[in-house]
């Protein structure tokens, strides 16, 4: 089922007494989510992902703006008819029941002729725990489990109504770090094997970016940027987007452009052509330096880190604007006798021009 | 490291002893006392005489028809008012947990009945229910002019006394336990109400599955105490019906206790002390039935 999204806006009436002042969630977000792909909507916190999804969801109604699953409008539908799981961060796995019977309680809320018989909901209950592989826990309750393991127990609780659309609110956000490599993997795997369209909620870009189709990536309720996440994180379409995506994070530094060439302080650096003449922030990622005795940039050195495979140099520099530049060098390249001053060459595809006021891309070739 | 052990035992005990004496004084020894007195037929305050030892006492208290009237009041008491101060507790606390102004006003009109005297309250139920020389009463006005011949609730019929008793005690119960479930039900996490919403569950089956098991241990804890408090009942009816219950039929089992050691004559501690066991027993006989309930049901 492809969920297309049409000018969706969220505002919030303003709390405080004196200077009601609106809150603009989620501003004209356009998108459509094509058919079986697992999308990731990514943005710091406060950025409107998660009245987004609620949005989608139904338990929030829009102030602006339309919801399509398919063809139809479901914008007016409240969730239950819209056929929607939703994995809450919490879990809100209901700790008085059994997983079994978390499992169950969306079916039994089946009236009428959807209504099954025990054997019926008996069977969906084990296809659904069999899919996130806890079919021996079905017994325990809630609190007699991991972390892990009861969010398996909240997907399958969104699972059993074979959804047409599953969401999942920071789904990894509350396991700790080799969990949440494991179960995003998990997820992944779920989707791919039921094929439901899923949208899921983060703040981490690795996590966003390992599993999705497709990112969305927000800034105070807009979208920053739509695509693929390598593509993303390749042409990214402002400041913004290049230092959310990427870890450590994009060096920036205060350059400028003058007859088709970059230069950064004293060093002149790259072309760049059909970028016009001006003052420019340059986006470097940690990975475009290559360590060259005779770099065109020239840093002074602060420290080397040892990460095993690679090894980061921070850097000094005067232009930059990042607090601790650093560059991510093979850790064979590296010889214990780099001096005080480093140089490099840049690999162009690596880096990114943006206009000093709007921090919009601007593009050479 | 054995005499370390001691040391620190010892020192434990130290650190006790003021509880332990203060207990064991106030608490403990009165307890043995009156299980004693129960046994010693005639005891005298004064002369600290008694004539025999046997069960004479407690075959006196349950053969003695005032005892027969304060365990049937008391029962009633306990039997009508604590499911209906619970449950409308609950439904007032459920309403006050649904709306959003004026909640705060609500919420202290509601709880101004615990902060209010007992016997001011009783006071305002006698301008209601009392017949005087000079007024039938304020209910009773009312059902006149509805063309009822109306009741005197205070002196007349037993089934109207135990009314105006019952809605005295719901009235005076209640505050504290739409208190205590208020709080229960705003600590239910939202997001289930989310979860639940999302799968299409029914508001019925939302409370009953999701808010009562939630807030059980709370239900629990309001039953039990509720039961405790309404067999040890005595100053509500002290102050709808004055002290000279048994003349009004009125009398429980702690009014009973307490006119056998102080009443018109005065000085039967033999008597109240039996009287008081059989009133310990009961109650702690309900509590564990309570208990044993609750273990099953109550889901934490």
């Amino acid at each position: 089922m492809k969920v297309v999204i049409e000018h969706l806006t969220k505002i919030f009436p303003g709390r405080e007494r004196k200077n009601p002042k609106d809150v603009v969630a989620v501003s004209d977000f356009d998108f459509e989510i094509p058919d079986g792909k697992l999308v990731g909507l990514l943005g710091p916190s406060g950025c409107g992902k998660s009245t987004a999804l609620n949005l989608i969801c139904g338990l929030e109604a829009p102030t602006e703006g339309r919801i399509f699953f398919g063809e139809d409008d479901v914008t007016q539908l409240p969730p239950e008819h819209r056929g929607v799981g939703l994995v809450f961060q919490n879990y809100a796995l209901y700790p008085h029941l059994s997983v079994r019977q978390n499992i169950r309680f969306p079916l039994e809320n089946l009236k009428g002729d959807a209504k099954l018989t025990k054997e019926a909901m008996e069977e969906k209950v084990q296809e659904a725990a069999k899919v996130v592989q806890i079919e021996g826990l079905l017994d325990r309750k809630p609190g007699e489990m991991s972390g892990g393991q009861q969010q398996r127990v909240a997907i399958a609780r969104a699972l059993v109504k074979k959804p047409k659309v599953l969401l999942l609110d920071e789904p990894l956000s509350n396991l700790d770090a080799r969990l949440r490599l494991q179960t995003r993997e998990e997820i992944r795997r779920i989707q791919c094997e039921t094929g439901i369209t899923t949208v899921f909620v983060t703040h981490d870009q690795e996590e966003a970016m390992s599993i999705s189709d497709l990112i969305v990536v927000m800034k105070e309720g807009k979208v920053q940027q739509v695509g693929a996440p390598q593509e993303v994180y390749d042409s990214p379409a402002n400041l913004f987007v290049a230092k959310f995506l990427g870890n450590p994070q994009i060096n920036v530094f205060e350059g400028e452009v003058k007859d088709e060439r970059l230069r950064i302080g004293e060093d002149d650096l790259l072309p760049v052509k059909g970028a016009p003449d001006g003052k420019v922030l340059v986006g470097i990622r940690p990975e475009a330096f290559v360590w060259n005795k005779e770099g065109a940039f020239c840093c002074g050195k602060k420290a080397v880190e040892v990460m095993g495979r690679d090894s980061s140099i921070v850097f000094t520099h005067a232009d930059a604007v990042t607090s601790q530049p650093r560059a991510i060098i093979d850790s064979e390249l590296v010889s214990a006798e780099i001096g005080d001053e480093v140089r490099f060459d840049l690999r162009p595809k690596k880096v990114f021009l943006f206009h000093p006021d709007t921090e919009e891309r601007i593009l050479f070739s | 490291m054995r005499e370390k052990r001691t040391l620190s035992q010892f020192k434990a005990w130290l650190y006790l002893l003021p509880a332990v004496l203060f207990l064991g004084a106030f608490l403990v020894y009165p307890l043995i006392d009156v299980l004693i007195y129960s046994f010693e037929e005639g005891y005298n305050f004064a002369s600290q005489t008694y004539q025999g030892t046997g069960l004479y006492n407690y075959s006196y208290v349950l053969h003695d028809p005032y005892f027969i009237q304060a365990l049937k009041n008391t029962f009633l008491i306990v039997i009508i008012t604590v499911p209906l101060s619970t449950g409308l507790a609950l439904l007032i606390s459920l309403g006050l947990n649904k709306i959003k102004a004026l909640k705060d006003l609500f919420q202290t009109i509601f709880f101004l009945p615990y902060v209010t005297n007992t016997l001011a309250v009783g006071l305002v139920f006698m301008i209601l229910f009392k017949k005087t020389a000079y007024t039938d009463g304020m209910i009773n006005v009312l059902l006149h002019a509805f063309g009822s011949p109306g009741v005197d609730f205070i002196e007349g019929p037993y089934w109207a006394k135990i009314f105006v008793m019952c809605l005295y005690t719901i009235w005076v119960v209640m505050p504290f336990k739409i208190l205590i479930l208020t709080s229960a039900l705003a600590s239910v996490n939202p997001m289930y109400y989310k979860a639940a919403r999302v799968d299409g569950t029914s508001p019925a089956r939302i409370f009953f599955r999701i808010t009562l098991p939630m807030i059980s241990p709370m239900i629990f804890y309001l039953v039990i105490t509720g039961f405790i408090g309404a067999f040890k009942a005595y100053s509500d009816e002290v102050a709808l019906f004055g002290t000279d219950l048994n003349a009004a039929g009125m009398n429980t089992i702690v009014g009973y206790v307490y006119d056998m050691l102080y009443g018109d004559s005065g000085g039967y501690p033999s008597y109240a002390s039996a009287a008081a066991l059989i009133l310990f027993t009961v109650i702690l006989t309900i509590t564990m039935i309570n208990l044993l309930a609750s273990n099953k049901k109550v889901s934490v």
